[in-house]
């Protein structure tokens, strides 16, 4: 910003603060002006109805409050420039650790809007939606090779719900064999989603330490088993980037015992063609599709979250379940006595298995292999240009993200400062402050849709940074300094809330 | 492989500085013989072409009767709804900017989602009646679940009273979410009337909700009043779950009429049907109760400059903070799908969605009109209703839409298997897409006539 003698502030108070491509926008409220419309309905073709006879007086509102009165071009621009305002995969690297920012292919949004699938019912006759069932029916197998289950529901709607039917499925499993089983065995290095989802079970949960070199081992898992303990939840690779090497052996720690090991598939994406959970005694996972099958994460969601099964939990799927006729007509049936019920008010986010079977389709066995491959290169490739300059906590091979800390930073530079930092230099910031076991962690994920320029670039900001919180360590503490807003106060907004816009008062 | 941009000269040199030959040799960690060693056995890749056919095939064998909704023809309801979607809604929606992000956990570089989802809030807000409106949830049927568990938190009582006439899928759903935590289910019963008010005996001191669809899965309009007033004498919480979010445009809202959490399906709102989803799950409670709610919340802050600027907030009742302690497991919810329905909402605004809603109503009212003067079909309920209703049929309901279908129309929804006390009856819901002419050939058909 180099405008002099108040430049900035004249043009900002004429106009509507816009300088140059850097928009301003209120709130759809602020915009809002009587006798504007943004809509047209047909002309009613049956007789006007008084709803206060037909519904009874009391039952009717009076008024909308609340909802704007805007017109077609005023909605498309003030959504418009809101969007300027946000980092997106598709304006540049996106490496929020285990979120798997890839790219979001254009073809899947279009097959996902054919009319035959965006325009389908939920309610109608399977006879005319063969064309759906057969997507569903093919994708569960195909995620079922990929991992090398033996069965996959779709059903869930997102990662947390998957884990919740998967753990379902392991309560389901005990009781019916009569085996009155109360805690679950989580690693500390697991997301937030595993324990409260083993929680909404019933279950204890029983943190395991992995350990010095950031794994987990049989020692730890054989110590905390017990005949008491229902599951293992395990994420592999782990939320510090690396495969749980003793995952076989630990698997049959656990299955000794009488339990069930469920692995959470959020980093599945550095092991696709290369190593499968079924291979390894998982019995029981989820899959991300907005993660590992390229489905775009909306600002937050849509995702949906399939969980697959080893034969023994088949009979405990979500309902409803696809079969196929004698005829080759694809069902729903509901008729399975013993699963955990249903999970979904329909059969999940479809619009999601059509993008995800165009990925698969796109990219077949070689290239799904490829993207693992090129993932876990990215991360490495990162890992070794950051090496040196920043604190990095468990220092071995990592796969899909790595793992990078704020000690040592010169200047009480800290994690926060360090990613409101790179918002400057044009990059979203890792996911920080997570996995918990790490102080002050930064995690990075670039998967695999990143070039070497780009990689290139991001390292030399980070290592910019780096150098900035020795030299001037007050511009990185206060950053960022080129967006819209500067740094924004978290502490306010949670102890004097404000979750709806409200008229000022006359 | 279009997706990837390494060249083989790219690999080469990050091989080089990661300090290893062969990118098999990132994969050492994996203990050999956990490696796959083979290809997957999936199909091999395809061109974009060719997978565009092979999805368009899929596709066409997908909705053959969507014909009728050409014609105005398409009575098809129970919980997902075939409304109009306006074009700015999709333009909207498919910017990258908003589908390509993720989460706005940085706030200075998530402004537009941030922004977004309070304009949402607030609109919900609004819409039913409540302080606060979060983020969204899954879909209808886990809102109602969510809200079960809430009321159930908020009460510390293991017991819920649930409307016979919920819908059958978001029972299931509550069942499942339930089951696991040893909580009770009472089902409440229908009336002749076709509504579930509650008697004040049903209710008992351990109930921690008493929960009511908002027109019901029959779609009865329910006293939410007296039913708040009931629950509310039993210190129990009112829960009234909406599968058809434009009702709300149209009835007065239930948080005015006592609902403690209104929840359900906004699918309504501009999100497509999509054979079920993604659609969009929403949950809003009173400021009350706001530490016991569910999903992300987003609140109003400044900046160091003092600007005004939003933020996630509240999130200490999140599981990525407090883990087994969590409200709920909820991570990722429905974002994009609340984008499209922020926009469908700034469209219609305010004298528009009153419109449209009426338009709804009016035409459920003149098919009701229809049924009434013609013998063979018959209205079994008296209860008000809003854009959907039953009607009892002679014979088999199955034959009568299958009569409706050879006319082209898509009659609506079999009640043999959701509601079989009711004998032959469909459950019909009209649209402002839906024609006259079409829904006097729907009565016609429904009551006997070949087309």
């Amino acid at each position: 910003m180099s405008a002099g003698n108040g430049e900035l502030e004249r043009l900002a108070a004429v106009g509507n603060s816009t300088l140059g491509l850097a928009y301003e926008e209120p709130l759809l409220f602020e915009r809002s002006r009587p006798g504007r419309t943004g809509y047209a309905l047909p002309p009613l073709d049956v007789p006007e109805v008084d709803p206060a006879e037909s519904l009874g007086e009391g039952a009717v509102r009076d008024d909308l409050p609340g909802l704007p009165e805007l017109s077609e071009v005023e909605v498309v621009r003030h959504f418009t420039r809101l969007s300027t305002w946000n980092a997106a995969v598709d304006l540049g690297l996106y490496p929020l650790g285990s979120c798997t920012m890839k790219y979001n292919p254009k073809l899947n949004e279009q097959m996902a809007r054919l009319p035959g699938f965006a325009g389908a019912h939920p309610l109608q006759d399977d006879a005319e939606s063969q064309g759906a069932l057969s997507l569903v029916h093919r994708l569960e197998s195909w995620l079922a090779e990929v991992s090398g289950m033996d069965r996959v529901s779709l059903q869930p709607a997102a990662g947390a719900q998957g884990e919740l039917a998967g753990i379902m499925m392991v309560r389901a499993y005990h009781e019916r064999r009569g085996d009155r089983r109360s805690k679950v065995l989580v690693p500390d290095s697991a997301h937030g989603t595993n324990p409260a989802s083993a929680a909404l079970n019933g279950y204890e949960v029983v943190t395991v330490a992995a350990g010095e070199d950031g794994i987990l081992h049989p020692e730890a898992v054989e110590a905390a088993m017990g005949e008491d303990v229902a599951a293992l939840m395990v994420t592999n690779p782990s939320t510090l980037g690396l495969f749980e090497e003793h995952i076989a052996r630990i698997c049959e720690i656990v299955h000794a015992k009488g339990g069930l090991v469920y692995l959470d598939g959020a980093n599945l994406n550095a092991l696709l063609g290369a190593a499968r959970p079924g291979d390894m005694g998982v019995d029981v996972m989820h899959f991300n599709l907005h993660k590992t099958f390229s489905t775009p994460h909306g600002g937050g969601g849509p995702g949906a979250g399939p969980v697959g099964v080893k034969e023994v939990l088949a009979p405990h799927l979500p309902i409803p379940v696809v079969r196929e006729g004698d005829d080759g007509q694809l069902a729903w049936s509901d008729d399975l006595p013993h699963s955990i019920g249903r999970l979904h008010g329909s059969h999940g986010n479809f619009g999601m298995f059509v993008r995800a079977y165009a990925y698969v389709r796109s990219l077949g066995p070689d290239g799904l292999r490829r993207c693992a491959e090129m993932a876990v290169l990215n991360a490495n490739y990162l890992l070794a240009r950051l090496r040196g300059h920043y604190h990095v906590p468990y220092d071995r091979p990592v796969m899909h993200e790595c793992i990078l800390s704020d000690r040592g930073l010169a200047g009480e530079v800290s994690t926060l400062d360090v990613a409101k930092r790179l918002i400057d230099y044009g990059y979203h910031p890792p996911t920080i402050y997570f996995p918990l076991v790490v102080h002050g962690a930064l995690m990075i994920e670039p998967t695999e849709s990143e070039s070497l320029e780009g990689l290139d670039r991001f390292a030399d900001a980070m290592l910019a940074i780096e150098a900035e919180a020795r030299e001037d360590p007050e511009r990185v503490r206060s950053a960022p300094h080129h967006t819209r807003l500067s740094r924004l106060d978290e502490t306010q907004a949670a102890r004097k809330p404000i979750l709806r816009w409200e008229p000022e008062e006359a | 492989m279009r997706y990837i941009p390494h060249t083989a000269d790219d690999v080469r040199r990050m091989l080089e500085t990661i300090g290893v030959d062969e990118v098999e040799d990132l994969f050492a960690c994996i203990p050999e013989k956990l490696r796959l060693g083979r290809p997957l056995a999936l199909p091999a890749a395809a061109s974009e072409a060719e997978v565009a056919a092979e999805l368009g095939e899929l596709a066409e064998r997908t909705t053959q009767t969507r014909d009728a909704r050409r014609g105005g023809g398409w009575f098809l309801g129970g919980g997902a709804y075939a409304h109009f979607v306006p074009s700015v809604v999709d333009a909207i929606a498919s910017r990258s900017e908003f589908a390509t992000a993720y989460t706005p956990y940085q706030p200075e570089f998530s402004q537009g989602t941030l922004q977004t989802i309070f304009e949402w809030q607030t609109m919900m807000s609004g819409l039913t009646g409540l302080e606060v409106s979060n983020a969204s949830m899954y879909d209808g049927a886990s809102s109602v679940a969510e809200a079960a568990l809430m009321a159930m938190r908020v009460t510390r009582r293991q017991r819920v009273l649930v409307s016979a006439a919920l819908h059958p899928t978001w029972r299931q759903v509550l069942e499942t979410y339930l089951d696991g935590l040893g909580a009770e289910i009472d089902t409440l019963p229908r009336g002749a009337d076709g509504r579930t008010t509650p008697p004040a005996d049903a209710i008992r001191d351990d109930h921690a909700c008493v929960i009511l669809q908002q027109p019901n899965f029959l779609g009865c309009v329910e006293d939410l009043a007296s039913a708040a007033t009931a629950a509310h004498e039993r210190g129990a919480l009112l829960v009234t779950g909406v599968a058809e979010a434009l009702s709300l445009a149209l009835l007065r809202p239930p948080g005015e009429l006592g609902a403690d959490v209104v929840c359900g399906e906004a699918q309504s709102f501009g999100v497509p049907l999509s054979y079920g989803g993604p659609h969009l799950g929403f949950l809003a409670t009173s400021t009350r109760h706001v530490r016991q709610m569910p999903g992300r919340l987003v609140g109003q802050t400044v900046d160091t400059r003092g600007r005004r600027g939003f933020v996630l907030t509240l999130s200490t009742r999140e599981q990525h903070i407090r883990r087994e302690r969590a409200t709920s497991n909820i991570c990722t919810n429905q974002g994009l799908c609340l984008l499209m329905a922020t926009v469908y909402l700034a469209l219609h605004g305010r004298v528009g969605l009153a419109e449209l809603a009426r338009q709804n109503h009016a035409k459920a009212e003149y098919a009701k009109a229809r049924v009434r003067e013609t013998p063979g079909v018959a209205l079994p309920f008296d209860a008000p209703s809003f854009n959907e209703f039953v009607i009892g049929v002679e014979g088999s309901a199955g034959e009568a839409l299958a009569r409706a279908r050879r006319a082209g129309l898509m009659g609506g929804l079999d009640l043999a298997r959701h509601a079989p006390e009711l004998g032959p009856a469909v459950l019909v819901c009209t649209t402002e897409l839906s024609q006259r002419e079409a829904i006097d050939r729907l009565v016609a058909c429904l009551a006997g006539a070949e087309s």
